[in-house]
């Protein structure tokens, strides 16, 4: 979707994105972009937009409109072009903007999409008809499933507006680069430890290779160290008193576990540490 | 009867890493032991628009209801309880207003949504729903799923064309076979479960189970079963970096304590005098 994003000395102010048909720009309240400057025109200007292409047009303001220095009636906006209005500056980001540029046609094909069992049992009755027969009707819906998965990208008959990043299958080497439906393998990541420093087992090892690892005694003090892109974490998960970390107590938040932090929990002094 | 002391629960909604808006929409009424998750779709802001029509109104429209009656009520003509009706009936009324607005206004114009619903009443849960947001349950240390996505995928593993495993690298996870607001009327898939005190209920939209494992989301639950809304915290922050692709949004549900409805002949004796 085209988009424009609002700036006054280099200060970006808002992003706009041209939703609707006919995006009004002035400074009376009722237009889609209200700019409060005295050099904007009550109505100033309009952007129509039709599918892919918008254009910039003049009200009859009494500034004018200046689209990268030379000043416009009418104006087939490119992406980066810049729309001055006094103060203002608008810059207009067309549809193939970087991001939906990686995904392009394929980003439709991850979208959500209903799938009406209409169309399912038309294509299977059709099926029926011309073969007759309760296995032919059978064959067809399962070739019905089929044919209306392939087809519903196309069709598009009511997709979610989620594009879920390039598909996977149907683009093999797409698939390559982008990480794909199923959770990503993890990265590669120094393994962290914790060695005990007190207690009954003082001096046990325990690597930490779970995306998460409790510690504590349920019911008094229970902290979970969770392993993340980012490293380890510490956060205190039940217990009138939070875990120390290096002799000070935690707050509420996850707290980024360095090497050789001192943890202190429900009375157990423990090591954390990465391994190389 | 008021549940807010006997249900526990815990929300968390996020944008995800990719998606600028959150077309995701929960809503949570404990008192009258409702939850609602709706995960939309449909053109730039219909999405958001469809998920939360679906939740607002069944949740404003059962609160009314349950301000009246309770769920256990035995009807006077059916002889059945009033609970999946009244839901169902619900679940309608949204669709027709998701429905309409998707047809009378062009922005929003083949909107529709996902659905769960869970209503908790007399140590029961009775669950509505639509497409392919789920609810999982932990029970004594054992995660499942409980519902079943109305999915293309679905179809295919159950008519054996695909096999679980395969499924997971498909690349059609995003259809959806039923949806609500999409046709004049739809027909929400209702069951009904007993609950146990010290269950845990996982209502998700796909941004979570897509990004997330089942395996994982069970061992969080039961890892961090004791703080429900750092278990909530900590769900979506895994979605998120594994990719965090879609929207992602959970409700978790702990039920404290046994809720036996005052059934027996109160309930009877009302039921005749309606």
């Amino acid at each position: 979707m085209a988009k424009l994003i609002l700036s006054m000395d280099g200060l970006v102010l808002k992003e706009i994105p041209l939703t609707k048909e006919r995006t009004t720009l002035g400074r009376k309240p009722h237009n889609d972009i209200q700019i409060d400057n005295l050099a904007v025109s009550g109505e100033h200007a309009v952007i129509v937009t039709i599918l892919n292409d918008s254009f910039l047009e003049d009200l009859g303001s009494t500034n004018g409109t200046v689209v990268n220095g030379n000043p416009v009636k009418k104006h087939f906006l490119q992406n980066n072009d810049v729309i001055e209005l006094g103060k203002y500056k608008l810059k207009f980001i067309g549809e193939a903007a970087p991001a939906a540029g990686a995904g392009g046609d394929k980003a439709d094909f991850e979208k959500t999409m209903v799938l009406r069992p209409s169309t399912m049992k038309a294509a299977a009755q059709a099926a029926a008809a011309a073969g007759g027969g309760a296995q032919a009707a059978v064959a067809a819906r399962q070739a019905a499933v089929q044919a209306a998965g392939q087809s519903a990208a196309a069709t598009g008959i009511a997709d979610k507006d989620a594009a879920k990043a390039p598909a996977m299958a149907a683009a093999a080497p797409a698939a390559a680069a982008a990480p794909s439906a199923a959770p990503a393998a993890k990265p590669a990541q120094p393994l962290g430890a914790i060695q005990l420093l007190s207690g009954g087992n003082a001096g046990k090892e325990l690597e930490l290779t779970k995306p998460l690892t409790t510690l504590g005694k349920p019911g008094v003090q229970v902290a979970v160290l969770t392993r993340r892109p980012q490293g380890y974490f510490i956060t205190h998960v039940e217990g009138a008193v939070r875990p120390q970390v290096n002799g000070q107590q935690i707050g509420a938040a996850p707290h980024a576990l360095k090497d050789h932090d001192v943890i202190e929990l429900a009375g157990i002094k423990m090591e954390f540490f990465l391994k190389t | 009867m008021d549940l807010t002391q006997i249900l526990e629960i815990a929300t968390c909604t996020d944008p995800g890493m990719v998606r600028s808006h959150n077309e995701d929409s929960i809503a949570a009424d404990a008192a009258n032991g409702l939850v609602v998750l709706a995960d939309g779709m449909g053109g730039y802001n219909a999405g958001e628009v469809a998920s939360g029509m679906a939740t607002t109104v069944i949740v404003t429209e059962m609160r009314q209801i349950l301000s009246g009656s309770k769920p256990y009520q035995v009807d006077a003509k059916t002889k059945e309880e009033i609970a999946p009706k009244i839901v169902r009936e619900q679940v309608l009324k949204a669709n027709t207003s998701i429905y309409q607005a998707a047809q009378t206004q062009p922005q929003y114009a083949g909107m529709g949504t996902t659905l769960v619903v869970c209503l908790y009443y007399d140590n029961r849960m009775l669950v509505a729903h639509l497409g392919d947001s789920r609810l999982y349950m932990l029970r004594d240390g054992k995660f499942k799923q409980v519902t079943r996505d109305h999915s293309l995928l679905q179809e295919q593993i159950d008519s054996g064309i695909i096999t679980a495993e395969q499924a997971k690298k498909a690349a059609h996870k995003n259809l959806v076979t039923k949806a609500l607001g999409i046709d004049p009327t739809v027909e929400p898939e209702i069951h009904e479960y007993p609950t146990k005190p010290g269950d845990i209920y996982l209502l998700c939209s796909d941004g979570l189970c897509d990004m997330v494992e089942d395996d994982d989301i069970g061992m969080t639950l039961q890892a961090l079963g004791a703080n429900l809304k750092l278990a909530a915290e900590q769900l979506v922050q895994m979605a998120n970096d594994n990719g965090g692709r879609d929207n992602v949004s959970v409700i978790l549900v702990r039920v404290l304590r046994e809720y036996p409805g005052t059934k027996g002949m109160m309930g009877k004796v009302f039921g005749w005098l309606k």
